[in-house]
């Protein structure tokens, strides 16, 4: 890539390639569904979901079978067939979307493709009952960002995912791709980069909210005749995935973005540490990574410019702490990923000990577009201290399990009950719990709190790296402190006191409360615990560790109190203190209970007299309330 | 285990990655990933190679290779059964899913079978959120998961 | 100069300069476990937290450098506070067998907890089960005991580059061990025992041919007779006898010996051990006084120079001798005998 006309020529060109997708809006999606206003024989852009959520639920089947009942048709020439990143809509995969006219078809089976190909890519029929059933009004084909899951959504990070093929470079710009480096390249100087990001309130995506500008700005004032860049790919929160599914689906947005970066700070050098459970992502950025060498776009001169930049990929091994900044360096140098104490930061001694900068996948994903549209753009987004928008991985009891992308202060309740749809089964929202196991559970009273960084922690809870899992009233929020804490324990690296040992003991503590054996004072020793290990960890995983707990404590406290005072988990998930109980007024006496009972602890008399389970001996093993006709027995 | 792991070919494969990544700064992760790979786990025997060509203290690596949960001392079992205890799928019921499959195949949580055939893992989110609860054998994944879905499921290996 | 306020009083210190040693510097006494001063800082054990005015949370003295007008608390409330729970936790995993244990009265830990009122740990639960590495001739490693302060590792691999012990495992199982815990006989430790003279408590021990306690000794400094270097020690010393040697801040040895330097003292009172020189009279050693030898020496040397000329006779000089004692022996040897044949044993 010698210059700009270089890369405008390469638009140009790819152009083509994805006219059917440029403006879907303007596409032809009111059609109706019975097809009519299509042609068939119309060009068509078939994209099937290749993200990791679609991977498992076996869209490389669809895939396969499509492509050979295109032969069959000979649709070759008409029809392309691009495997995109995530959708969004991990609930509803695999998912095959049709252009132009955005046929959004959800959990799409293998006999399905014969049907979508013979009657909408053949007859220009939309075949409405594959169709993602919110994507249907009445007879309407409802265009995608009309789908309520979409609706609220704004893409920016995500712009590309599900849009292009990620392995395709001259996808990538055909939209835009590379244009904000070559502007960088050609038309600011590195302050002025630097000036940009800072100006437009970008904060890191990784969870700490740390401004973005700021950090580039002490890397590139750090002193050194060696810099690096560097992208924190290692996402490991439990049920968080935004990072894999931008880096699945748009990773040429990452390697632009570390080459601006790399120009603005001074580098020319760029590492990705990223975890090893992602294989597609690896692969697709290896991929990216290679054409855009081949492209000229990494490498010595770029653009024609005298600055060089080249960027490798570094793995995990399976080790949560190495999101951490100074685990993640020390992992990269080959060591055990302990933290180092700060300062120095990264900025001023990191990779090797040189000045390096270290932002988060998402972060990056964002300043491509911050320098095409400007930093006025991108404040414009967003609540007064939180610019710009969030991606999130919505899981846990939500209809619309996924990954959406919302301005910031979007409120709780519109992510959970607009874009994602409810709970599911009628069960009464509980809480929901953000920032990983860093985080916090924030119960129902606070769902209109708009989400931001600085309302986030007043709720006790942190934005993280974007994962929200929902919580119905069948979790126990005691257990899901456990359950959080039993991770960090696991993830600890073990270094510091307060860490490794503090962790364990309130792990223990919680312990003996699902078991039955938790005393009041438990609750006190937790919280003065928890103050410690707040206070005195050395990184980030000990510091936070004891959010989960002190955020249920705090909130559900009384879930607590039940379980010490009264030996009962209201929700019924701890097993040490399951009840079976037989509800006199519905016990119509028949006696089956007593006869499945293995250890015969129900007793009562056959049409006289309403059964009774000895809690004594009772093994909670369920057997009578499985065969109780009348849901006479119920679990408490 | 039956099978010999100290084959000259696995050596020499491992002289090759050695050899490959060798003058890169920080090699002894992306060798070690190799090494797990080629040995099915990295061993005494394997860490001296590495330590003696890398410059390593072998001190060193063991303790890289214990800190590491995809790094093993000791060979896996034919089929990797992991259950994902991301969030998402704890919610949605992977621990009694998790003690079934330890019962079905006589495997303890973190452990190998005595045959052989079987290790049980508990791992860390997978991603596959949207499918919860997950589980992988293998390259294999079986999402959307019901605890009557799973002896059907271990009979297949 | 940077001027910081620690506990009320004024200090103007260097930048860079940490809070520990800014305290250090007027006095004030901020406890560690893990910190010293010739490794790299890491921060590991949290029991010098302080608290910094205006800061989040409680910062470590030990790696936080001052900065213009920051005021320190060493010893409030909420410091004293986490000290005592960082001690009931550690307490919480270690074997209270101080009555027997070799290390009390020179046991970090044992003296916090007698500082901080600790007497035991509020905490049941999960301990650590680790055998008795007594594999090394000369020292006992008891992980147990073990608070993972890291100083063993980092004083192997940073001052004494023999990487002998690393940590192994993650979290709360990490221990320090030898690769693949196959024991420190099998490892290439060299026995230097410089990580035994800095462990804080006692999980790294000296095997030990007396039992004694440490406040029933007295350190006597002397400079290691073994060879030239001129590292400083300190004796201690029970009864008149040497029961274990410490390695001393000198400035050619920096706190660090060597195996003979550390482990290598029992001849000193050993009942073979010559006090005399010996002389051989009539086909046999008899004992004889310094004056009887240096008269033979001497007459011997000037017999050899007479009848066969100065170059029969050399000069052998002994790595134990100090350089001074070594240049003496070469001027006797050009200046009063007349010969170059001058060696050292160090060349053999």
């Amino acid at each position: 890539m010698k210059s700009i006309q270089d890369l405008d020529r390469i638009r140009q060109k790819s152009l083509e390639k994805v006219n059917l997708r440029r403006n879907v809006e303007d596409a032809n999606v009111e059609a109706e569904a019975s097809g009519e206003g299509l042609t068939d024989g119309k060009p068509k852009d078939v994209l099937v979901c290749g993200g990791t959520g679609c991977t498992s639920s076996g869209c490389q089947k669809i895939i396969n079978k499509m492509e050979i009942q295109l032969e069959k048709h000979q649709l070759k020439k008409e029809v392309k067939l691009i495997k995109t990143g995530c959708f969004g809509l991990c609930e509803a995969g695999p998912i095959v979307i049709v252009h132009p006219e955005g046929a959004f078809y959800s959990r799409i089976k293998e006999k399905d493709v014969e049907e979508i190909v013979e009657e909408h890519l053949l007859k220009g029929k939309v075949v409405t009952h594959l169709l993602f059933k919110g994507a249907i009004d009445g007879d309407q084909v409802k265009p995608i960002d009309e789908v309520d899951f979409y609706k609220k959504q704004q893409r920016v990070a995500l712009r590309n995912c599900g849009l292009i093929s990620p392995e395709d470079i001259e996808e990538y710009i055909a939209f835009d791709g590379y244009k904000a480096l070559s502007k960088v390249l050609t038309e600011m100087t590195p302050e002025e980069a630097i000036d940009e990001v800072k100006k437009s309130g970008l904060r890191g995506r990784g969870g700490g909210g740390f401004p973005t500008g700021l950090k580039w700005e002490f890397t590139a004032k750090a002193e050194g005749d060696q810099k690096y860049v560097a992208c924190n790919a290692d996402e490991g929160d439990p049920g968080a995935f935004m990072d894999r599914s931008v880096l699945e689906g748009d990773p040429h947005a990452i390697v632009e973005a570390m080459a601006i970066a790399g120009y603005a700070v001074g580098a020319d050098m760029g590492y990705v540490y990223i975890r090893a459970e992602y294989p597609i992502a690896v692969a697709r950025l290896q991929i990216a990574i290679e054409d855009a060498r081949k492209f000229g776009l990494l490498g010595k001169s770029i653009f024609g410019t005298d600055f060089n930049f080249d960027m490798e990929i570094r793995l995990g091994a399976g080790a949560f702490v190495c999101g951490e900044e100074t685990a993640l360096i020390n992992s990269i140098e080959g060591k055990r990923g302990m933290p180092r104490p700060r300062p120095p930061f990264p900025a001023h001694k990191g990779i090797w000990d040189k000045p390096t900068l270290l932002n988060n996948v998402e972060t990056y994903a964002n300043i491509p577009q911050i320098i095409l549209n400007g930093a006025e753009w991108y404040s414009s987004i967003g609540t007064e201290k939180s610019k710009g928008t969030k991606v999130f991985a919505l899981g846990g009891k939500i209809n619309n399990t996924g990954l959406l992308e919302i301005p910031m202060g979007t409120t709780l309740r519109e992510v959970i009950y607009e874009v994602g749809g409810g709970i599911p089964n009628g069960k009464a929202f509980k809480a929901v719990q953000t920032g990983g196991p860093s985080g916090g559970c924030i119960p129902a009273d606070h769902l209109d709190a708009a989400i931001d960084y600085d309302n986030l922690i007043s709720l006790g809870s942190m934005m993280g790296s974007g994962g929200m899992i929902v919580m119905d009233e069948d979790n126990c929020m005691v257990d899901i402190a456990r359950f959080f804490l039993d991770f960090t324990v696991d993830e600890s690296c073990g270094k510091c006191t307060p860490c490794r040992e503090g962790t364990k003991r309130m792990l223990e503590i919680l312990e003996r409360i699902t078991e039955g054996e938790g005393e009041e004072a438990d609750l006190n020793k937790l919280e003065s615990l928890a103050k410690t290990i707040k206070n005195t960890s050395l990184c980030g995983l000990g510091q936070t560790a004891p959010n989960p707990v002190l955020s249920t404590l705090h909130y559900f406290r009384h879930e607590y109190e039940a379980h010490v005072k009264d030996k009962k988990c209201p929700a019924g998930v701890c097993q040490g203190l399951l009840q079976y109980l037989v509800i006199p007024e519905a016990c119509k006496k028949c006696g089956i209970c007593a006869n499945k009972c293995p250890v015969n602890c129900i007793d009562g008399v056959k049409g006289k007299e309403v059964y009774v389970i000895r809690q004594a001996d009772c093994i909670k093993c369920g057997a009578c309330m499985a065969a109780c006709p009348f849901k006479a027995i119920k679990k408490g | 285990m039956a099978k010999n792991l100290f084959t000259e070919e696995n050596f020499s494969r491992l002289d090759e990655v050695i050899a490959a990544n060798k003058e890169t700064k920080g090699a002894l992760m992306p060798v070690l990933h190799e090494a797990q790979r080629i040995f099915g786990c990295i061993p005494l025997e394997v860490q001296k190679v590495i330590s003696e060509s890398l410059k390593i203290p072998i001190s060193e690596i063991y303790g890289v290779v214990t800190f590491y949960s995809q790094f093993t001392l000791e060979p896996r079992g034919e089929f990797v059964i992991g259950v994902c205890m991301g969030t998402a799928c704890y919610v949605r019921g992977a621990q009694p899913i998790l003690d079934k499959i330890s019962q079905l195949t006589n495997t303890k949580v973190g452990k190998t079978s005595e045959d052989g055939k079987f290790t049980l893992e508990a791992t860390r989110c997978i991603g596959a959120c949207g499918l919860a609860p997950v589980i992988t054998v293998n390259e294999d994944v079986y999402g959307r998961l019901e605890l009557k879905d799973i002896p059907a499921i271990i009979e297949k290996y | 100069m940077i001027t910081v306020k620690i506990n009320g009083f004024e200090v103007k210190v260097e930048k860079d300069t940490t809070i520990l040693e800014a305290a250090n510097k007027i006095g004030i006494k901020i406890p560690t476990f893990c910190h010293d001063p010739r490794l790299r800082p890491h921060g590991s054990c949290r029991i010098c937290t302080v608290e910094v005015k205006g800061g989040r949370n409680l910062p470590t003295a030990c790696t936080t450098p001052v900065f213009e007008g920051m005021e320190v608390e060493t010893e409030s409330e909420g410091v004293v506070e986490a000290r005592k729970e960082i001690l009931d936790l550690l307490l919480a995993n270690h074997p209270l067998d101080c009555l027997t244990c070799q290390q009390a009265g020179r046991c970090a830990l044992q003296d916090l907890c007698f500082q901080y009122d600790v007497k035991e740990s509020s905490y049941g639960g999960a301990k650590k089960e680790f055998e008795i590495d007594n594999s090394n001739p000369f020292y006992y490693s008891d992980q147990n005991k073990c608070i993972l302060c890291g100083k063993c590792v980092y004083v192997c691999s940073q001052l004494q580059c023999t990487d002998a012990i690393g940590f192994a495992e993650r979290g709360f199982p990490t221990h320090i061990a030898t690769p693949f815990n196959q024991g420190l006989e099998e490892s290439t430790c060299v026995s230097c025992g410089n990580c035994v003279s800095v462990c804080p408590v006692g999980a790294l021990v000296p095997k030990s041919k007396e039992k004694f306690r440490y406040w029933e000794t007295s350190p006597v400094r002397t400079t290691c007779s073994y060879c030239g270097v001129g590292c400083q020690m300190d004796l201690l010393v029970k009864d008149n006898k040497i029961v274990e040697i410490q390695p001393a801040m000198g400035p050619s040895n920096e706190g660090l010996l060597c195996v003979k330097g550390k482990f290598a003292y029992n001849f000193i009172g050993h009942p073979d051990r010559l006090k005399a020189p010996l002389i051989r009279k009539n086909g046999k050693l008899e004992e004889g006084t310094w004056e009887e030898a240096y008269e033979l020496i001497s007459s011997k040397i000037a017999e050899a120079k007479e009848t066969l000329g100065p170059n029969s006779v050399a000069g052998l000089s002994s790595a134990r001798c100090t350089t001074e004692e070594n240049y003496l022996l070469q001027k006797l040897m050009r200046a009063v005998v007349g010969t170059n044949n001058v060696d050292h044993c160090a060349r053999l």
